[in-house]
């Protein structure tokens, strides 16, 4: 085990419309077997010990499965660790003096609440718009009763890592959220069960994206940043069902 | 899914779609991912274009009366089928309504995504992908727009100096480029379609939908390689004219 002394520059702010700043926390004594979510902790135990107010950041699982830490760490998402959401970023992946500088995801669709903390309720109405499938009622099915090649198994399966943690949108100079979308459309348009809704799930999806967020125009940013490393060939793929959709669903529209 | 209890903005009021009544290609532009095909298709347009000019200006190359020759051509193209330079007013016209629509698609994309993100990050962005050419698309598009405005005067309306003659192109190309300042212009103008055309010939795959393992690949060195013959092809004719190698 080795210590470091860290100063943290972190983006304080008392609410969602009061006015921010990056405050500045000497951070000695850190065991660099922690966490970066457990450096937080010990710093906010100090913090409240000396009678200052805790650092408010968003963390649930510590184990990267579900999607609710974010940071921007030292001008990347999830932290200088590829593949990884911040609370599986490890202090040794600093060193001995070195000062980091924390800032929340910035994006309109996700407004800061306090501090460290945003809301991605954006997220949630995208998903809401088509991010389900039409399941037939009765009694059970066998399981295996639909087959899937391999290959396509696996690609939904890639897709369907996504935790919605939103380090794409934070990652992307455009605040796209082209691959958070992706991910939830290619995971069901591309299994069997997902092909029911295939067409207007990626219209309504697509529409509700671009009511929030940027629009892509092929960093590849978002991937590099994503802890599931989301590929953005399935943006290429929802690129090439949304202009499907609007031919197919073009009889519907004309009626709505 | 990542959840908090505190719901604002947009997010809170929930989805208001507008109801949609335009035909399809109207419905289909005015979302930011059909503006993205648009972006793509002008600009493969936009590309075949630039190749065709490169290659057909290659022509300097053989003196001033197969240059100039080949000016005619252009003029006579598809004669007699349709009148004289009718076809090249139609390619012409196309050019034009690509040009437009491409700006045009670029301009509300980018006020989407300045939209996006109001408040910008507060400390320095650390890039991992996103390259020089990826970041500075809106600056080398306006540059090279404005250089095409000036280019067009200068060797197609009246021409920037005296010794213009209208229909002479060989000389007006001589002339014009042996001018040390405008054959620098040329040069910097084409060096910013180069770092364009890197980016976008990538770019455009991805918007178009066009993925696949079996080429993937090849989508960055193909638009590496087109915007080098580019590049390469263009800057040579101003050298070219200094050098002594075109011109009288
Ligand atoms: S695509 Fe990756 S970065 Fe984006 S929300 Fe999903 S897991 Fe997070
Ligand atoms: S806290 Fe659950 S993914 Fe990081």
């Amino acid at each position: 085990m080795n210590e470091l002394n860290l100063t943290l520059k972190i983006w304080r702010q008392a609410g969602p419309d009061a006015p921010g700043s990056f405050d500045t926390i000497a951070a000695p004594g850190i065991n660099d077997e922690m966490s970066f979510l457990e450096m937080l902790d010990v710093v906010n135990e100090r913090l409240i010990n000396e009678g200052k107010e805790a650092v408010v950041f968003d963390h649930d699982c510590r184990e990267g499965i579900c999607g609710t830490c974010s940071l921007m760490i030292n001008g990347q998402a999830h932290g200088p660790q590829k593949g990884t959401a911040t609370c599986q970023l490890h202090m040794r992946k600093f060193h001995d003096g070195q000062e980091i500088v924390i800032e929340p995801w910035r994006a309109t669709a996700f407004p800061i609440v306090k501090d460290l903390m945003v809301d991605r309720s954006a997220f949630d109405r995208i998903v809401e718009s088509g991010g389900y499938i039409t399941a037939e009622t009765g009694g059970a099915s066998d399981a295996n009763l639909t087959p899937i090649p391999k290959p396509v198994a696996d690609a939904a399966m890639d897709a369907a890592a996504c935790i919605g943690c939103g380090a794409c949108v934070a990652a992307c100079p455009n605040s796209a959220a082209n691959l958070f979308t992706a991910a939830k459309v290619g995971h069901l348009n591309l299994l069997p069960q997902g092909q029911a809704e295939r067409f207007s799930r990626v219209e309504a999806m697509v529409d509700t994206m671009e009511e929030f967020f940027g629009s892509c125009t092929n960093h590849g940013e978002c991937q590099e940043a994503c802890p599931k490393e989301i590929s953005i060939d399935f943006i290429a793929l929802m690129n090439k069902d949304y202009l499907k959709s609007k031919f197919k669903n073009r009889k519907t529209l004309s009626r709505g | 899914m990542a959840t908090t209890t505190v719901a604002r903005g947009k997010a809170a009021a929930g989805s208001t779609k507008a109801k949609r009544k335009a035909p399809f290609p109207v419905e289909f532009y005015r979302s930011a991912l059909g503006k993205k095909y648009v972006m793509a298709i002008t600009g493969i347009m936009l590309m075949g274009f630039v190749f065709a000019h490169m290659v057909g200006n290659l022509k300097m190359y053989l003196g001033a009366e197969d240059f100039n020759h080949y000016g005619e051509f252009l003029r006579e193209l598809i004669v007699p089928i349709l009148p004289r330079t009718v076809a090249l007013w139609l390619l012409r016209l196309g050019l034009i309504g690509a040009f437009g629509l491409h700006i045009h698609s670029a301009y509300s994309l980018t006020r989407m995504n300045h939209a996006a993100r109001t408040v910008k990050y507060q400390s320095k962005r650390d890039y991992i992908a996103a390259n020089f050419a990826s970041r500075t698309m809106r600056w080398t598009g306006v540059i090279f727009g404005l250089f095409l405005i000036w280019h067009l005067f200068d060797l197609s309306w009246t021409g920037t100096g005296a010794t213009y003659v209208r229909g002479e192109a060989y000389q007006n190309v001589d002339h014009s480029l042996s001018r040390f300042p405008v054959a620098g212009l040329y040069i910097v103008a084409n060096l910013a379609l180069g770092i364009h055309l890197f980016h976008g010939a990538w770019s455009l795959f991805q918007s178009m939908g066009w993925n696949n393992p079996r080429f993937n690949a090849m989508r960055r060195n193909f638009a590496a390689g087109f915007a080098a013959i580019i590049v390469i092809g263009n800057v040579s004719f101003p050298i070219a004219v200094l050098a002594g190698i075109v011109g009288n």
